[in-house]
């Protein structure tokens, strides 16, 4: 016994490097999934708030840019205007929608909130950004995240009471489905975590015909976001002989360095296609 | 400023500057991420007790990966380093006077080059568990050491430019008892 404490005390040293090296590991790999944060109320709301204040400054810098990306997005959505369009020819019938007066929501599909940036990283393998809208603002977890010009930036991961976490497309985990405009061919949009102006697009067939400049957009099979928002735009091919589909390198449509202001989606109607999912599961 | 004090506030600085500074400036490259903070733990007093040092690394760490959302992934390296700091000094530096006479290690007290030696290991021990941590996710082992490497470089010369920035030049400690 007096050997055993001899032995305790004198490796004491090693035993709390152990400790605290076996501490850290464990918070790391905690979850498999992105969930590895352990994101505490009490942390999150603490650092929001430093970044909340850091952000007020650095805010100004910004400005100039913010200012024509929120002109560029109200053009975007004037050019929609229903007065915008007219009908010369009286012989065809103006097909009016029930939806134009939606006014009880019954319709209403997709919902977008505006949440402020606060911090926001694309140096590391895997890049969260904050922002100062929570759970009592109305977020809840795999909300879509898209930028003023209607590129895709990610998706909420966690969410205290006033701040989120935003998984960004510049994550190792992160995977959104997508689809090239011009042929339809569908394929996932994932990160390899080194350079932070090239997204890979996964699985794409090879009878596709893919040139330099197409455009990638959500191919509307998630739930998290609604059908044709930007990805980005093809660079060029990884021609992958061994493999029987391309992977394409995309150009991310949002420029991640430069967000101020985000929109959150929230999808009102997917609790009845998710209870369907969780059915045929427990089946 | 007594020793305490001064240790707290230069937690905080690092903390700051790391968070503040350092990860938000637009990214050189993408093989080149640099660190500083870590340099809290190098500048820590000779005095200070191994357990000491072990429960400032992981408090270290740990602040900072209150910001960056990824806890643990800064506290491994920072207890690493903390655990091989008093190894690494005693050997390079076998005689004992040095550590009665002066506060901290620094190119004064060390002398130039094993100052050098002790910064380059433990930052490069620091970058590359960091990195490798981060590489479990997202694989390729030939850019994890590149990155690691290159990254190096970037934080000793962050670390030289604060040596001369913050002059951190000590007298002989002067036995006033």
């Amino acid at each position: 016994m007096r050997n055993i404490i001899v032995f305790i005390r004198v490796y004491f040293t090693f035993f709390i490097f152990i400790f605290f090296l076996g501490l850290s590991l464990a918070l790391l790999f905690r979850y498999n999934k992105y969930h590895n944060a352990v994101y505490s109320e009490a942390a999150s709301e603490i650092t929001g708030m430093l970044s909340t204040q850091y952000n007020n400054v650095a805010y100004y810098f910004e400005l100039k840019r913010v200012n024509d990306s929120l002109v560029k997005a109200n053009e975007a959505l004037y050019n929609k205007l229903k007065a915008d369009f007219e009908i010369a020819d009286t012989a065809e019938n103006a097909i009016i929608d029930a939806l134009s007066v939606d006014s009880l929501n019954v319709f209403r599909k997709f919902l977008y909130r505006e949440a402020k940036v606060v911090r926001n990283s694309v140096s590391q393998p895997n890049n969260y950004i904050i922002v100062h809208r929570g759970r009592n603002q109305g977020v809840r977890d795999e909300m879509g995240v898209i930028a003023p010009n209607g590129g895709v930036v990610g998706t909420v991961v966690q969410s205290s009471s006033n701040f989120s976490m935003i998984m960004s497309l510049l994550h190792s985990q992160s995977n959104v489905s997508g689809r090239l405009k011009k042929g339809g061919e569908t394929g996932t949009v994932i990160w390899d975590g080194k350079h932070r102006n090239v997204l890979l697009l996964k699985d794409i067939t090879k009878s596709a015909r893919i040139s330099q400049g197409d455009s990638v957009i959500t191919s509307g099979f998630s739930y998290k976001f609604p059908e044709g928002l930007m990805l980005g735009t093809v660079i060029d091919i990884i021609n992958d002989k061994s493999s029987s589909t391309y992977t394409v390198r995309i150009k991310p449509a949002v420029d991640f360095e430069d967000l101020q202001f985000v929109y959150l989606i929230e999808n009102l109607q997917a609790a009845e296609p998710n209870e369907l999912q969780k059915n045929i599961k427990n089946k | 400023m007594s020793t305490l004090v001064r240790n707290i506030v230069r937690f905080i600085l690092f903390i700051l500057v790391q968070v503040f500074v350092l990860n938000q400036i637009p990214p050189l490259h993408h093989l080149v991420v640099p660190y500083l903070y870590f340099l809290f733990i190098l500048w820590l007093p000779f005095k200070t007790g191994r357990r000491t040092l072990l429960v400032l690394g992981f408090l270290l760490g740990f602040s900072l990966d209150a910001f960056t959302g990824t806890f643990g992934l800064h506290s491994a390296p920072c207890v690493v380093i903390a655990y091989l700091r008093p190894f690494l000094i005693k050997l390079l530096l076998p005689r004992e006077e040095v550590e009665v006479n002066f506060r901290e290690p620094s190119a004064w007290s060390l002398g130039v080059a094993p100052y050098l030696t002790y910064v380059t290991i433990l930052t490069f021990v620091h970058h590359t568990i960091l990195f490798f941590l981060q590489a479990l996710q997202t694989g390729g082992l030939v850019y994890f050491l590149v990155k690691s490497l290159f990254s190096t470089a970037v934080s000793l010369l962050l670390v030289l430019l604060t040596e001369l920035l913050f002059n951190r030049k000590q007298g002989l400690k002067v036995n006033l008892v």
